[in-house]
């Protein structure tokens, strides 16, 4: 097993997409299930999935897109350590395209700031020791999954004796959104299809809290289409029978207990925080920042920077979509202003946002047979 | 959010393993696993081995698709 | 060559630059020892429509896994008018080298580019060489333009894609952008993925000697990958296409390489493939003539031009959903989301 292409089998799909359609065929009304994780949404997408799951089954996504998520304010104080002297940015692809209130950081790079894409953060350790003149700044963006990464980089700079390599931090953690969400009396989800790999390192049980306190259905789902298929059926049949319990569907890699090794790695460089989620507003404790041991990695206190005013775009329904209440077509700035190329609000700005999946695979002008 | 890659690990020296998909390699920190076995399977994420690849699990839930149209042969 | 580097002298006319001609460009590039003293190559009287094309190359890095900038220089441009269903007559090249250039990179280049003209039947018949100071362009910036004769009365066009038309390719997507962005600093990826560089005017010469008239349409899907050069095809020609998923043939390697940066293959640069839309009854044979050519033993049909639909691009997935495919914003990148 490669643990890949066992997952994509056509055959599979259609057995799961009949126990899907005949566990909901008595359901007598819609059934919303809310994934909330970018991969998710991109995962349904790319492999239509919404094309070949029965009418009833409404599938929607939440605020799972860290970069979505992100505050304007971020991009702004990246733009600023971009034009310092002698500072290499350092980031992943998602970041680069991102608006600040005025710039991107790929406009800063025609503007002559140095910004390198990594696929890791121990390679913008690796760049920071390549390059000793300059201030090595990575953006930390990220939920549970690759928060524990960054922390890793940190501890290596750190074995290192590395004196440039710092990270500018945004990151976030999962449950707590989706409190808010669940408790949200306008909000009608019937189940949530948890992410896979901040799962693994939270564990399963991370969302027993949650449906203790709302009664409702959750399934740690993976991101092959079966297993996204499978996870599904899973909420569909907890729904359908009016359960409310955790399930894990990705088995293969998320335990009860996630990765302990994970967590104290991560919790050995940052603690809970207070955060700001673009689009819902500040969720206490959902943020994750660098301990004061760690203060010397820090951008934030160790390389001050005047940022510009943060300026947040208005008339778009960034919030509502991020909920989960309306869809990208609902927005009337939906491909007339608001595109990838030129993004108006947080969904769109992301790859793998909400709006931007949506307009990249969207099945608006598709006549799905 | 949360690209992982299921690849095999190729080779271990001190907590860095070289691992590989298809043909590709690429190097992981194992700083977050313990207990790997070049041969193993692991989930890569950003340059990190985030957690092994549980083979029974996987046949287990191979098996369940294909049973799913049983009613109850789910897995907890 | 008395330097080891290209010196701004080298560009200005004088003696340096015809040391640099006659000692290393001419005789590598046009295979003639003499080099023609005119400001013009004078062609042969050509009978048949003209075909012509440009295009310049500043790829990074400059050498990459099965290829060059020297040898891509040659087979985009030849390409091109194999696209236009032209055979190709005469190539131009234009050189502008950063000052401080190492003269055996500059010689390595010329001689894949030489290989590359071989190869692919077509003589370099002009050129011109600048030299810029040092940080002024990245080591070497090409240009080559070129003029092709159509030796048929077809109409090969983006524009002519007929509903029912199968879409062909010619073996696997994705190989060169996988190959040049494995080969990047930062990403640090192991693999044996290879640019599928290649001229493709011989296959094309085949296929319309061939199939003829029910050729309508042919495109090279390099930047932005067949996905990109499909969604133009459907807007120029007024159609919809589907696209299947599982018919798309993708190298294991590519598709590793991808899975792991988070990229889509159907986005990512060839420079050795084309897309032929084919009447349907010459589906069979076109797959047949291409099978039997160097170029062409992948090859595969992909999809079929399917409604009316303007302009509209679906691909039906693996496991049997349905998506859109609409063109990117920019140049795709890695993600981690």
């Amino acid at each position: 097993m490669k643990h890949q292409n066992e997952y994509r089998d056509p055959a599979l799909a259609r057995l799961q997409l009949r126990a899907i359609a005949e566990t909901v065929a008595g359901f007598d009304r819609t059934m919303t299930l809310m994934e909330i994780c970018g991969t998710h949404t991109m995962a349904i997408y790319q492999h239509g999935i919404r094309s070949l799951l029965p009418e009833q089954i409404k599938l929607i996504s939440g605020p799972g897109c860290p970069v979505c998520v992100t505050p304007v304010g971020f991009v702004d104080q990246a733009v600023a350590l971009a034009r310092r002297a002698d500072t290499i940015i350092a980031t992943f692809g998602d970041m680069v395209r991102v608006p600040g209130s005025s710039t991107s950081l790929l406009h800063e790079q025609a503007r002559g700031a140095t910004i390198k894409i990594v696929y890791s953060p121990l390679d913008a350790v690796t760049l920071a020791e390549k390059n000793p003149a300059s201030d090595v700044v990575f953006l930390g963006v990220g939920f549970e999954t690759t928060t524990p990464t960054i922390a890793g980089a940190i501890l290596t700079a750190e074995k290192k004796k590395c004196k440039n390599f710092y990270v500018l931090c945004s990151h976030k953690t999962m449950p707590a959104p989706m409190a808010v969400l669940a408790g949200d009396p306008e909000l009608q989800v019937d189940g949530y299809l948890c992410p896979a790999h901040v799962s693994a390192i939270i564990g399963a049980n991370a969302y027993q809290p949650l449906v203790d306190a709302f009664r409702v259905p959750c399934v740690i789902t993976g991101f092959e289409p079966l297993d996204v298929l499978q996870g599904v059926l899973m909420l569909a049949r907890q729904v359908v029978a009016e359960e409310a319990r955790v399930e894990t569907q990705y088995r293969r890699v998320v335990k009860p207990d996630g990765n302990q090794k994970a967590r104290e790695l991560l919790y050995r460089v940052f603690e809970p925080c207070d955060a700001r989620w673009r689009g819902i507003g500040e969720i206490p404790g959902s943020g994750l920042r660098l301990r004061e041991a760690y203060a010397r990695f820090d951008a934030d206190r160790a390389l001050p920077v005047e940022v510009e005013p943060a300026v947040e775009h208005i008339g778009c329904l960034c919030g509502e979509i991020l909920k989960g209440k309306v869809r990208p077509a609902d927005c009337p700035l939906f491909r007339t202003t608001c595109k990838p190329e030129d993004p108006v609000g947080a969904c769109m700005v992301s790859s793998e946002g909400t709006c931007a999946a949506e307009y990249k695979y969207g099945e608006w002008g598709l006549e799905v047979p | 959010m949360c690209l992982g890659v299921p690849m095999q690990v190729k080779t271990i020296e001190n907590e860095m393993a070289v691992c590989e998909i298809d043909g590709v390699q690429r190097e992981a920190s194992l700083m977050m696993i313990d207990d790997v076995a070049v041969g193993d399977y692991v989930l890569i994420h950003a340059g990190f081995a985030i957690e092994k690849i549980d083979e029974g699990e996987a046949r287990l839930t191979l098996q369940a698709l294909r049973d799913a149209l049983d009613m109850g042969l789910v897995p907890e | 060559m008395k330097s080891d580097i290209i010196l701004l002298g080298h560009g200005s006319g004088g003696k340096l630059s015809h040391e640099l001609l006659d000692d290393l460009i001419v005789p590598i590039l046009s295979g003639i020892g003499q080099r023609d003293q005119d400001d013009a190559a004078v062609l042969v009287e050509q009978q048949g429509r003209l075909a012509f094309t440009t295009d310049s190359y500043v790829v990074d890095p400059i050498f990459f896994p099965g290829g060059s900038i020297g040898g891509l220089a040659i087979h985009g441009t030849v390409n091109d008018l194999a696209m236009a269903g032209a055979t190709p007559v005469a190539i131009s090249v234009g050189l502008i080298l950063e000052e401080g250039l190492a003269v055996s990179i500059l010689r390595t280049i010329l001689e894949d580019m030489s290989a590359a003209a071989q190869h692919a039947g077509v003589r370099i018949m002009t050129g011109d060489t600048k030299v810029v100071p040092r940080g002024k362009a990245d080591k070497i910036f090409i240009n080559t333009s070129a003029i092709g004769i159509m030796e048929h009365d077809l109409e090969i066009s983006g524009r002519n894609a007929q509903i029912g038309d199968k879409i062909i390719i010619n073996g696997t997507i994705g190989d060169h952008g996988m190959a040049v962005m494995a080969s990047r600093e930062g990403l640090e990826l192991e693999s044996d993925i290879t640019s599928d560089s290649a001229p493709l005017n011989s296959l094309v010469a085949d296929l319309i000697r061939g199939v003829g008239r029910q050729l309508h349409t042919l495109r090279d899907p390099t930047r932005g990958g067949v996905a990109t050069t499909l969604k133009e095809i459907a807007i120029q020609s007024e159609v919809e296409i589907t696209l299947r998923e599982d018919s798309l043939p993708v190298g294991a390697t590519v598709a590793g390489a991808c899975a792991i940066l988070g990229l889509d293959p159907l986005f990512v640069a060839n420079e050795g493939k084309l897309l032929a839309f084919v009447a349907a009854e010459a589906e069979e044979q076109a797959l047949q003539i291409m099978r039997s050519h160097e170029y062409g033993r992948g090859a595969a049909t992909i999809g079929e031009v399917s409604s009316a639909n303007k302009g509209k691009v679906r691909l039906q997935t693996a496991i049997g959903g349905l998506r859109a495919i609409e063109m990117l914003a920019g140049e795709q990148l890695p993600r981690i989301c």
